[in-house]
């Protein structure tokens, strides 16, 4: 049991004052402009609500939207069952468990425009690996340029080949926690290994599933720097997301006003999907 | 169980396929790469690399980036400890809607951060230095770190603090001689999270830096634009900066798998 202690607040003060600094002050700007109209020169009109009204009524918010949804959804449905199989036919013990987990998670530490120029360089029609692959050997028409289809298919294998590891390893961590005693219960009992994964090993990953989950949705919906770079939202605006439209509305156009009304329904958006699933996983910390 | 172990193999065989593309690019000449597709490097050239390390623009990127990551880790681990601390030990008036405060930042969209970003670091006189981009980074960091440290604190029992207060110990030599060295490999993993995020993050880092603190990846993004196709070039940049992730990863390798879980296993 915690015990109550006011004082404890001294402790976190530090933390609050910076990342207040950097929440807080911004927020404030971007609150700011999403009432306001300008034309630049710093003179700023007030428009009320007429830009989130707007938004939420247009077409092109829409449709970038729902792009973000479907990939998010696509890289959920993919990355949690793939990186539960992998993780239960790692090892669990030996000396090549560490090296693998190594290989795994390097992927994650390449910064995200590497991750993109990689992909680019790797999927060239002509003379990268995968495109002359496809291209030449297959014989399958492929170019992420021309066809909307391949583009998607390109950015779904990108991220799935750039954090697929990271639900691996949390699962991984959940499955090594379970004592022998629990596998050797069962194998007397003669469980079959579904009954095994499901009353033994699911229960131990709940926990941490949740956390991946967690973080794949909130980065997920929040990707900008590999899609962005390796196909610049298009071809057309087929793989044009939900960050990539506002950073053309905001840096592109320079609309400020809508721009910020947008940021802040994304922002909300993330918050409320977000806050559901913190609130499953409070729960269970509970118990 | 041979056929299982299998999966694993597969996958870490197309993990590794884009990065020995982009390493055997590298190595290639700009004509052979025009020339047409080869799987290895026909004419192995240096010369990419030897471009990147004599050119300052090229190599001051790189000592740019690793200054504001290693600032970034830093400030986020000194002020995470003691929060962290606060909220594996105490409970306090609103503890839990701060606790869910922090992580709303680690939500944050940072395309929606990135203009008021520019402002607010112009307005305090800190846009183009090392420290603006430290600080930023600190957003999403420091809710991360005190995330981890928190879950890694928590395995610790209360009797250890509660021992060391009745054997006379103060709280600032309790902390640093006997609680830090019992949660080493939190810091460790929270540490290795930092720079990790720190390091691949490039949307706020270019926002807030033009010349004097430009990060590598952003010198990367202005020559793939301005030079063309100078495609072995960006290939040997692309391996460099692959580099110090592997290094630090070696550090926590014992770790990784606990670490990713926050702790909470």
């Amino acid at each position: 049991m915690k015990t109550q202690y006011q004082k404890a607040w001294f402790f976190v003060l530090p933390v609050l004052l910076l990342v207040a600094f950097n929440a807080l002050i911004p927020m404030m700007t971007v609150v700011n402009y999403s009432v306001q109209e300008t034309f630049g020169n710093n003179v700023f009109f007030w428009e009320g609500l007429r830009w989130f009204e707007e938004l939420l009524n247009s077409d092109r918010f829409h449709a970038a939207l729902g792009r973000q949804f479907l990939f998010t959804g696509l890289i959920l449905l993919i990355e949690v069952p793939l990186g539960i199989i992998i993780a239960l036919s790692m090892p669990r013990k030996g000396p090549w468990v560490p090296v693998c987990l190594v290989l795994m998670a390097l992927p994650m530490l390449i910064p995200w425009n590497v991750v993109g120029a990689m992909w680019n360089i790797f999927t060239l029609p002509d003379i990268g690996l995968l495109g002359y692959l496809m291209n030449t050997t297959l014989g399958i028409d492929y170019d992420m340029t021309q066809s909307p289809f391949a583009a998607w298919a390109t950015i779904i294998t990108m991220d799935v080949w750039h954090w697929t590891s990271l639900v691996v390893l949390l699962s991984y961590a959940g499955l090594v926690s379970i004592p022998d005693a629990y596998y050797q219960a069962a194998k007397i009992d003669g469980a079959s290994p579904f009954k095994v994964f499901r009353y033994i090993q699911l229960p131990k990953m709940k926990q941490v599933l949740t956390i991946a989950i967690l973080l794949r949705f909130m980065d997920s919906f929040n990707i900008y720097t590999e899609v962005f770079v390796l196909t610049g939202g298009g071809p057309g605006n087929s793989t044009t997301l939900l960050s990539i439209d506002l950073v053309k509305i905001a840096l592109g156009q320079f609309d400020l006003g809508p721009a910020a009304a947008m940021s802040l329904i994304y922002f909300a958006i993330t918050l409320l999907v977000s806050w559901l699933f913190y609130t499953l996983m409070t729960k269970d910390d509970a118990k | 169980m041979k056929k299982r172990s299998l999966i694993p193999v597969i996958y870490i065989a197309f993990l590794m396929l884009p990065i020995y593309w982009l390493v055997a690019m590298s190595f290639k000449t700009t004509n052979e790469i025009l020339a047409g597709f080869s799987l290895f490097p026909q004419s192995f050239t240096l010369e990419n690399y030897a471009t990147i390390f004599t050119d300052p623009t090229w190599y001051w990127g790189y000592i740019n980036s690793i200054i504001y990551v290693s600032l970034n880790t830093v400030i986020s681990l000194a002020v995470a400890l003691p929060a962290a601390y606060a909220f594996s030990r105490y409970r306090f008036l609103g503890d839990k809607t701060l606790f869910f405060w922090l992580l709303t930042n680690r939500m944050a969209p940072a395309a929606v951060f990135a203009l008021p970003f520019f402002q607010l670091y112009s307005a305090v006189e800190l846009f183009d230095t090392h420290i603006a981009v430290a600080l930023a980074h600190c957003l999403f960091n420091i809710p991360l770190a005190v995330w981890i440290l928190e879950g890694f604190m928590s395995g610790v029992p209360k009797e250890l603090d509660e021992t060391a207060y009745v054997d006379g110990y103060s709280f600032p030599r309790f902390f640093t001689t006997i609680f830090l060295p019992s949660i080493k490999a939190g810091v460790g993993v929270a540490a290795f999270f930092c720079f990790m995020f720190s390091w691949v993050e490039l949307l706020l880092a270019k926002t807030l830096t033009a010349v004097e603190a430009k990060p590598i990846a952003a010198t990367m993004t202005k020559t793939a634009s301005s030079a063309g196709y100078e495609l072995g070039l960006l290939a040997a940049a692309g391996t460099l900066t692959i580099i110090p992730g592997a290094i630090v990863i070696y550090f926590v390798r014992n770790y990784i798998a606990k670490g990713f879980a926050l702790g909470r296993v």
